[in-house]
């Protein structure tokens, strides 16, 4: 299969891009194109325009910011597992950064096209929403930040405009006690995950956020660890129930058949386990 | 001299330009005036197609079967009794019977415009009722796939050796139900031709990536009514076969027409999607079958039904009932026992044609086989190496005539066991296992052997009459005026090396260094006819030929030698490339220079014949070879999740006579790795619809490098009494066991929880699925 036939733009700056995505309504922004590509390919998209942001300098930046980094939209899975984002969280996101797909991809792909595109199966889904990472949207009438919780509206769906761009990921310093565990289940190396446990414990601040991804249904974000573990420690492997979280996974409208329900629960233990020990 | 001859373990000559990216694929080449191609396919598996309607400004572009009245369908026929023809139209008339099935031809400059064109042509259907499944096309009221027919079954046949014997004897009676995925062959490189008509040589010239070259012009003239002379059929490199291009496409019958109608050359290139939903299926089978055996473990009989399930049509020219009827010949596999009844169906439904794949139906065979005899050693509370080594044909029978009346011509298969026992070492697995994993996974350990018949002949195809019979493998040898050496074979090496083996062979025969010989292959306007690359056949078949070629080039070059040195042919030997005679010697290269270059220096009275010779090869036997192998693998099973973690993976094999042990550890890899794909992750699943629900390689899943083991191969070698150099075919072997011996490794993890797989891939739904059956009915 081959794209229809569609014209290519490259601009230098974040509003340019704007305008050109306001201009002409049968855009679509392209970065890394690790699933546009193929989606292109497939006719499942047929856009009239696609408008390159790779070469934005402002999108492919770091930068530190009072509380933690902002991680331009473009910034590829590959520079992050090199440690563009300087071991933030000691290294956990560089090592979430390595399990993502091929070396080919992802050199290629990005961190902000992979949270647009909201494929509950992909990594940085997950993982940053363990983080409770925001994002700063673009747009014709000015920029916003927004909580990726918010962000996410199902499976695919986001609350990005048809004129806005997402610029940048941030992600707030968590304290040195921070306890981060992640545990991907899939059929083999390189593809999306059946199955995703992330976590992120501060026991200073009570903080916790454990999130059940993978397949095909919008990931679920658990706050509160008391429907899980038969303790209240959410560092105690040992009383967290699989069951218990199953069952807490279909109370919170997560549509799956028992096995999947089971297989997210059993990635969230590991990935509970995985935090206790470091 | 390092040795260049059989047994060297040279580095393939072909890897040269293929490691530099240098190889010639279909893809690669460009003609003048060139168009592309693409296919309007049918999106709904069973329907009549009421109307076609082509926007007026592009129906010059555009082909349908209206066009085509001329071109006659392709039919692979076989002479077995009660087998029912199916006529596969070239572009669909009247009715489509899969999804993928070709409706209409696009051309366009580009293959994105011809995909535009197809966009545009709109096609109304009238559905029919589709049969996506084997068992429901059995079913007496099912629809009808075949208009005339009076069910749905290519073909049936049954054996039966004194079943109701084993029934009274036996000890301990086991059923099973087994079933193994429908998969698609991937081949790095899809499907592709180009054609072309040259008005000079009133001949088209088609392009494909074909294993079979002269089977494809055969099936060409037939569809289009063109005599052999007028088709020239290249096969260029090809980026592997593995069954899937020994097939004549209907695409190809279409691109040719297409190149005599239009004027100019037209490409077509499948690419993953054509390849995945319309084409490359494979494998399908579901067996009930029954052991019985003495308390012992000793095989009384095995009473199997078995349904392959065929697809849509018969394709050419291996024809439909490829698998099912084979199946019952090789079901007993490598065991001796005295009873056996077999009962196959060859179903039609709405899937594409089932295609050979690598170990043409052994793979479920030895699944099915395999399985069994694990349950049996389960139901006995047996070792199942210990019921294998009961049941196993002994040394001492060989040369062994089994309850099918299948040869086996050589080999110690009792000591590949034992050797695989070893190297696996299953004491240490049993020890291990009593202790328990640290981890919570389950370990186990699975054996699984066959043996694979290969480069069988004109008495057992002859039998089947299907529309191609392997005779004599020919081959041409020529001595070049430099005094190297030109072999032409009509079969094609996409794969197999066989461009240094036959080198091999030819050096082994004529001393000329293996640098200087050039093995010419895949075209029929350079090559002797053959049937091509399949079965296994070509180190057997074309190595023969070869061999049998230099030999009478030999003769030839030792005549003329003879007058140069003034002796009798018969005191010239010829050895490292020079011939010796009782006061001289001369190296073949001034043989060859005399003879082309300087005639006036030869007595008039040389033999005309000349120093190139077309010679033909038939083993002693033309029943086949059979390589067999034992594999062993310990698993460990995470009963959580249901993934699985190849441990160890041991293959103990015996291939006769290697004539490149190097390259025929290449073969066994690459099979292991397909044979990995079969047992863990290649599955094509059809819905209700007969809907193909994998359409990417993002859903149908195959093992990359991370999935396949490090596998320790062991080599026995055991000649074939029958062939030239004693060489067996090995080709297919290693992706024949993976998923029994896998299959059967996971059943031992999961034997304490009481917990048994019988359908291939083993999936990790299925394992978790099968743990939380065991616990279900425990609980009620």
């Amino acid at each position: 299969m081959k794209p229809v036939a569609f014209d290519y733009a490259r601009p230098r700056t974040i509003a340019d891009a704007l305008e050109l995505l306001d201009a002409r309504p049968g855009a679509k922004i392209l970065a890394g194109g690790q699933t546009l590509g193929p989606m292109l390919n497939l006719r499942l998209v047929q856009p009239e325009l696609l408008i390159d942001i790779t070469r934005i300098t402002d999108l492919i930046t770091v930068t530190e910011t009072d509380d933690g980094v902002a991680i331009g939209a473009c910034v590829t899975h590959a520079s992050i597992e090199d440690g563009a984002i300087g071991g933030i969280a000691s290294g956990h996101l560089d090592q979430v950064a390595a399990g993502i797909a091929y070396r080919a991809v992802r050199t290629r792909g990005t961190i902000g096209g992979s949270l647009t595109h909201a494929d509950p199966a992909a990594d940085w889904f997950a993982a940053l929403l363990a983080f409770g990472a925001e994002l700063e949207i673009a747009g014709t009438t000015g920029t916003r930040r927004i909580a990726l919780d918010d962000f996410v509206k199902g499976a695919m769906e986001t609350d990005l405009g048809p004129d806005e761009l997402v610029t940048a990921v941030h992600i707030r310093k968590c304290g040195r006690e921070a306890r981060h565990g992640y545990h991907k289940i899939c059929r083999k190396t390189g593809e999306f995950a059946e199955a995703i446990g992330a976590v992120t414990v501060e026991e200073k601040t009570g903080r916790f956020r454990l999130v059940a991804a993978g397949g095909s249904h919008a990931p679920v974000v658990f706050t509160d660890p008391s429907s899980l573990f038969r303790t209240a420690d959410p560092l105690d492997v040992r009383s967290f129930d699989v069951d218990m979280t199953a069952a807490a996974l279909r109370d919170a409208g997560m549509n799956a058949d028992d096995y999947d329900l089971r297989l997210r629960a059993v990635a969230m233990q590991r990935a509970v386990k995985e935090a206790a020990q470091r | 001299m390092k040795k260049q001859g059989v047994g060297a373990r040279l580095v393939r000559k072909e890897d040269d330009r293929y490691m530099r990216g240098r190889g010639q694929f279909v893809g690669d080449i460009r003609r003048a005036g060139m168009k592309d191609v693409a296919f309007l396919r049918s999106p709904v598996a069973h329907a009549r197609i009421t109307s076609i309607n082509i926007p007026e400004d592009i129906q010059a572009n555009v082909v349908t079967a209206a066009d085509m009245a001329s071109v006659k369908p392709i039919t692979a026929v076989t002479s077995l009794p009660g087998f029912k023809p199916s006529n596969q139209s070239i572009l669909a008339e009247g009715k489509v019977r899969h999804v993928g099935e070709m409706i209409a031809l696009c051309i366009a400059p580009t293959r994105a415009e011809a995909e535009d064109l197809v966009a545009r042509v709109e096609v109304d259907f009238e559905d029919l009722p589709p049969v996506h499944d084997m068992l429901q096309a059995r079913e007496k009221d099912s629809p009808l796939i075949h208009e005339g027919w009076s069910d749905n079954i290519f073909l049936e046949t049954l054996v039966d050796y004194d079943m109701a014997d084993a029934e009274r004897e036996a000890a301990v009676k086991v059923s099973r139900e087994f079933s193994t995925a429908r998969q698609c062959m991937s081949p790095i490189e899809g499907r592709g031709a180009i054609a072309e008509w040259d008005h000079r040589l009133e001949q088209l010239t088609l392009h494909t990536s074909t294993q079979m070259p002269h089977i494809v012009r055969s099936g060409l003239a037939e569809c289009l009514g063109l005599d052999h002379g007028s088709i020239r059929v290249v096969a260029p490199d090809v980026g592997g076969g593995f069954g899937y291009k020994g097939i004549l496409l209907p695409e190809e019958v279409c691109l040719a027409w297409a190149a005599m109608q239009f004027g100019h050359p037209v490409r077509w290139l499948e690419d993953r999607r054509e390849n995945l939903t319309a084409s490359a299926n494979c494998r399908e089978h579901h067996y009930v079958m029954t052991a019985y055996a003495d308390k012992d473990g000793k095989l009384l009989g095995i009473d199997a039904e078995a349904t392959v399930d065929s697809g849509a049509y018969s394709s050419y020219p291996f024809a439909a009932c490829l698998e099912a009827a084979q199946v019952a010949s090789i079901l007993p596999g490598v065991y001796d026992f005295p009873h056996y009844r077999c009962h196959t169906f060859s179903a039609a439904t709405n899937k594409p044609p089932i295609l050979p794949y690598r170990g043409v139906a052994r793979t479920g065979v030895c699944f099915a086989m395999e399985l069994m005899i694990d349950a049996v050693a389960r139901e006995l509370q047996l070792e199942p190496t210990d019921v294998r080594l009961k049941n196993l044909v002994r040394p001492e029978q060989m040369p062994f005539d089994n309850i099918t009346h299948k040869h086996f011509d050589s080999g110690d298969y009792p000591e590949a066991l034992r050797q695989a026992i070893k190297a696996i070492d299953l004491k240490a697995v049993r020890k291990r296992q009593k202790k328990g994993e640290t981890d919570g996974r389950l370990l186990g350990v699975g054996f699984a052997m066959y043996c694979e018949q290969a480069a069988h002949g004109t008495s057992v195809y002859a039998g089947w009459g299907i529309p191609m019979v392997p005779g004599h493998e020919q081959a041409n040898a020529r001595l070049t005026p430099d005094g190297g050496l030109e072999l032409r074979i009509g079969a094609h090496s996409h794969g197999q090396g066989l461009e240094t083996t036959l080198s091999q062979v030819g050096h082994e025969v004529l001393g000329i260094p293996h640098e200087k010989i050039k093995v010419v292959h895949g075209d029929t306007a350079y090559t002797p006819y053959s049937t091509g690359t399949w079965g296994s056949r070509c180190m057997v078949m074309s190595g023969g030929a070869v061999a049998e070629a230099c030999d009478q080039l030999a003769s030839r070059a030792r005549g003329i030698a003879a007058k140069m040195l003034q002796c009798k042919p018969g005191e010239i030997t010829l050895k490292d490339g020079r011939a010796h005679g009782p006061s001289g010697e001369l190296s073949i290269e001034e043989v060859a220079h005399v003879w082309y270059r300087r005639p006036q220096d030869l007595p008039e009275d040389v033999d005309p014949a000349g120093l190139e010779v077309t010679s033909g090869y038939k083993p002693e036997r033309d029943t086949g070879t059979f390589s067999y192998a034992a594999h062993a693998v310990t698993v460990a099973v995470d009963p959580e999740t249901g993934e699985v973690e190849i441990l160890d993976y041991v293959i103990v094999e015996d291939g006769g006579v290697l004539v490149n042990p190097m390259i025929v550890d290449g073969q066994i890899y690459g099979g292991a790795a397909q044979g990995i794909g079969t047992a863990l992750y290649e599955e094509m699943i059809f819905d209700s619809e007969a809907q193909p629900l994998a359409s990417t390689l993002s859903d149908y899943l195959l093992p990359g490098p991370t999935e396949v083991p490090s596998i320790r191969v062991f080599h026995m070698e055991t000649p074939s009494p029958y062939t030239r150099f004693g060489v067996k075919g090995i080709g297919e072997g290693g992706a024949i066991a993976p998923p029994a011996a896998i299959t059967n490794a996971i059943n031992d993890a999961l034997k304490n929880l009481g917990a048994e797989l019988a359908v291939s891939p083993v999936t990790p739904r299925r394992i978790v699925e099968a743990i939380a059956a065991v616990r279900r009915s425990d609980a009620a």
